[in-house]
């Protein structure tokens, strides 16, 4: 029977399948062309916003209209928690803080700081840093003032994370150069161009987070960059090791790429911290390089431009906010082969609706394609279960069972079968026969579950602020009774030195007795008040240290609040009822 | 989203399938098993799946006008074309007609769309209708032909094999034509008798040939991947089990006369894989096939019929969802890497 069991486990459960799909890679069009710098734009426009509605990443411009700004001048500073500060990325006079978008926010003005060059290349920048003699604080608090975010996709500010590295105390720095996304090279191209940027960089942030040893992980489709970097591994002040990974779509993915270098596996609701790690991609090593050896905030990133409606695809570091036309057009355009123009790879990345916008820092390449190469899939057909997508998805998980849930509007369902899991790296979409957008359903169901949990925050933190209204009121209401009392009992006092009378003794006697329970109950109510206090100003700390959001500190704060008032009342009850049984 | 597509991207290593091509690929994997069967059983066979295929084609097509569903593109994703050719395989050879039709409508307007459609149905829609024809004309679905071929001098004549469709049945042509199946010797044994005796070996050779046939079309469909090993394997491995365990305990014909004997093959490769009424989830579709394979053997052991693929199939249907619950397929990623933080 064990035999049996055994043999089912090992065909049934036993190794989970690695996952991922081997889509057509088609990086032969840019990936040994160098990298190119276009000509300056005329003109550039830096987003304020991203179009979502998201306070954490609220900035606010520090520049007016008609002012002159060289590139590196701080134009606007950070208000949300997530939020970075932004840098002219080129010098001359700013003509808007509103960027007319027509295509994406229909004909809505978009925050934005909008400059128009002088042609001067005039720049400023911040002082060097000698990060060998700086404290790490000091490195992190000039990866925060250059604005630099992860250039991988996510735009995750980059000191934040290495300041909760840094705390949580990690051992390894990652750093992530699979570059798994069809089409895009500017990973490979920086690591073979810029090899000492990038290792100089990780060699920061490792001194910056305490990481003791350095793992470089690289699909084995980029021999050049593998090369280039085991050459210069030897130079690095720590233990650095580099891990040729088999090409596989989307060995890129952060926990996927921690669990296959390190074999650390990630639960849906730790953070590479949390398991010791901290992951970057080559693009922001190099700018926190820049940063900190050169003072050069964050102006430009290198990004693929590819697809065949380009006459010359290539790599190209361009100046952020400048044009997605400026781009293609430098690089060839032929608008009538052009079918569509992908921000990001042709996995994960978003069609984009207007060639006016702008890039961002994450953008990591346009894919400017025909109707041939990237065809419009034909009108999607019901799910048949097929279970193609199971063994695709790099999370293990059923994207069929969760499209199901999905659909039904059963998005808890979707959760308790790890929805959260989900990377959308769209491996699912890419195998699915019935040509589902079962990535792009999982973001929204992600997201309503989001704003359900907002909301009923939201509720919570409404409630908060009236039990601490009431308990306000009930601690004002305790001390009043508290002052009366004290005066009664004056008052009594001088009515018994008056009249010496003993004749109210059974009275008080029984008045006393009452007045020893009372006094017993409420000492424990205090006692309890008193912890609970305790315990509120433990869960702020603990906020506090964890960097949560200004809400959630709020929040928090308006608890110990709620608390501290009902130790107060608690306190002026007592005091009271002690009072009263002292009274002979 | 993706913008890549596998069946869509033209230099892609391994091209998929949509699902289009994937109910056209298992339609023409059905081929070997249904030119054997028309060649041991004759002509019946070819109108059985002609006939079977129109009408769940035709009612497919009604249904989707009734509720309001744009018809082609439906029609043109090739399920209910499939639905039919099953369905028509499965009958008798010279089924009537009208059985032909009520089953049609029992899988297509029943089973399939009134459960929402492709995708949505609980059933099999084949195997709806087969059960269906079974349990209400039992006298006409038992009457197997006996294998005298297309061709060649016992060849039953088109004339009679068209009195078959329309409904009639000529008793001299009747007799001429039933013969008992394999699996109608087993379910009527003597007590003492072994099988050798019962079952005509023409018979027990027409029908191992059709199942090997039925077998060579499931081999394709799991070389070009169209559907899971899992199922068909645990199916085919529990009926084995049991066949063997069964002729143990009294000798009941052996594992190959069960495996080979009937609609074992054809129901493992072709019914059993049908994604969209199976299990889904890698460990539940082992128990679902290996559900289906016992449940055929313990019925063909001591049920009232004398196969039992389509009932096995419908039973497991309805525990697919309950089985895609009581056997996941591993503990998640959140369980398994908090056991791993408790023990360090």
């Amino acid at each position: 029977m064990a035999v049996l069991e055994r043999l089912w486990r090992s065909l049934a459960a036993g190794t989970r399948p690695a996952g991922g799909v081997l889509p057509p890679t088609r990086k032969s069009q840019t990936r040994d062309l160098g990298i190119r710098t276009p000509p300056l734009p005329a003109r550039v426009t830096l987003l304020l916003e991203d179009g979502r509605d998201q306070p954490w990443r609220e900035v606010q411009p520090i520049v007016k209209p008609g002012q002159y700004v060289r590139a590196g001048e701080r134009v606007a500073r950070a208000v949300g928690h997530l939020a970075l500060p932004v840098h002219a990325s080129i010098s001359g006079h700013v003509s808007a803080l509103f960027m007319h978008d027509e295509a994406d926010a229909g004909g809505q003005h978009r925050p934005a700081v909008v400059i128009d060059a002088d042609g001067a290349s005039q720049h400023h920048w911040l002082p060097p840093l000698d990060w060998q003699g700086a404290a790490p604080g000091e490195i992190i608090q000039r990866i925060a003032d250059a604005g630099i975010a992860g250039m991988g996709g996510g735009g995750f500010p980059a000191h934040l994370k290495v300041r909760a590295a840094r705390q949580a105390g990690i051992d390894t720095l990652v750093v992530n150069a699979a570059e798994c996304e069809p089409y895009l090279s500017a990973d490979d191209q920086t690591l073979r161009q810029h090899t000492d940027r990038v290792l100089l960089g990780a060699a920061m942030v490792a001194h910056a987070t305490g990481a003791s040893s350095i793992v470089i992980g690289i699909e084995d489709d980029k021999p050049e960059a593998a090369s280039a970097v085991r050459a210069r591994l030897g130079e690095l002040p720590c233990p650095a090791r580099l891990e040729v990974i088999p090409t596989r779509y989307p060995s890129g993915g952060e926990r996927q790429l921690i669990e296959r270098l390190l074999g650390r596996r990630l639960a849906s609701d730790q953070l590479p911290v949390d398991a010791g790690v901290l992951c970057h991609n080559p693009g922001t090593l190099a700018a926190i390089h820049d940063a900190v050896a050169l003072g050069k905030p964050m102006i430009e990133r290198t990004l693929t431009l590819a697809g065949r409606a380009l006459a010359r695809p290539g790599n190209i570091t361009a100046r952020l906010g400048t044009a997605i036309e400026h781009l293609l057009q430098d690089a060839g355009l032929d608008r009538a082969r052009l079918s569509r123009v992908i921000e990001g790879g042709p996995m994960m990345g978003q069609a984009i609706g207007s060639l006016d916008q702008p890039i961002t820092q994450t953008t990591n390449g346009l894919i400017a394609a025909d109707a041939a190469e990237l065809p419009t899939p034909p009108p999607a057909r019901p799910c048949i279960r097929c279970g193609d997508c199971q063994p695709a998805c790099p999370a293990g998980l059923a994207p069929q069972q969760l499209w199901w849930h999905a659909q039904a509007g059963e998005d808890h369902k979707a959760e308790a079968n790890g929805l959260f899991d989900c990377i959308e790296c769209g491996a699912c979409d890419y195998v699915c026969p019935s040509h589902l957008p079962l990535a792009n359903g999982f973001g929204e169901a992600k997201q309503r579950l989001r704003t359900a949990r907002a909301e009923s925050d939201r509720a919570d933190q409404a409630r908060h602020r009236f039990e601490a209204r009431q308990a306000r009121e009930q601690r004002e209401a305790a001390e009043r009774e508290a002052r009366r009392q004290a005066r009664r009992q004056a008052a009594t006092q001088r009515g018994q030195q008056r009249n010496a009378s003993s004749a109210k003794d059974s009275s008080a006697d029984a008045k006393g007795t009452a007045s020893v329970v009372d006094v017993r109950g409420l000492r424990i109510a205090q006692a309890a008040a008193k912890a609970a206090a305790r315990k509120a100003e433990k869960a702020l700390e603990r906020a506090a240290q964890q960097q949560q959001s200004a809400d959630v500190l709020a929040d928090l704060e308006t608890q110990l609040d709620t608390a501290r008032q009902h130790l107060d009342a608690a306190d002026a009850r007592l005091k009271a009822a002690r009072q009263e049984e002292t009274r002979p | 989203m993706s913008h890549l597509h596998r069946h869509t991207s033209a230099d892609s290593a391994r091209r998929g399938h949509d699902s289009a091509t994937l109910m056209r690929r298992v339609t023409l994997a059905c081929l070997p098993g249904l030119i054997t069967q028309s060649w041991f059983f004759g002509l019946g066979v070819v109108t059985n799946v002609i006939t079977a295929a129109a009408c769940c084609v035709l009612i497919e097509a009604m249904m989707l006008v009734a509720r309001r569903r744009p018809v082609s593109p439906t029609i043109a994703d090739g399920s209910a074309l499939l639905t039919g050719v099953l369905l028509g395989a499965a009958l008798p050879a010279g089924t009537s007609l009208w059985l032909i039709l009520i089953g049609s409508l029992a899988a297509v307007a029943v089973a399939k769309h009134l459960y929402g459609g492709l995708g949505q149905n609980l059933f099999n829609p084949a195997m709806v209708g087969y059960a269906l024809l079974l349990v209400s004309f039992p006298t006409q679905m038992s009457l197997w032909p006996a294998p005298s071929g297309l061709f060649g001098p016992d060849a039953v004549e088109p004339s009679t094999w068209l009195a078959r469709w329309l409904g009639q049945h000529p008793p001299a042509a009747l007799d001429a034509m039933s013969g008992a199946t394999p699996l109608d010797a087993y379910r009527h044994r003597p007590a003492d008798a072994s099988l050798a005796e019962l079952v005509a070996p023409a018979a027990l050779e027409a029908w191992r040939n059709v199942a090997v046939a039925w077998l060579a079309g499931g081999l394709y469909l799991l070389y070009r991947r169209l559907i899971d090993w899992r199922l068909p394997l645990s199916m085919l491995a529990s009926m084995a089990l049991l066949a063997w365990l069964f002729d143990q305990l009294s000798a009941s014909g052996g594992v190959g006369f069960h495996l080979l004997g009937g609609a074992a093959m054809f129901g493992a490769f072709f019914i059993v894989t049908d994604p969209v009424s199976a299990a889904s989830g890698r460990r539940a579709r082992l128990a679902y096939g290996a559900g289906i394979g016992a449940l055929t053997m313990i019925i063909r052991a001591y049920g009232g019929y004398p196969d039992a693929v389509a009932f096995a199939v419908l039973l497991m249907n309805l525990a697919a969802p309950l089985l895609d619950q009581l056997v996941p397929d591993r503990p998640s990623n959140a369980r398994a890497t908090r056991r791993h933080n408790d023990d360090g």
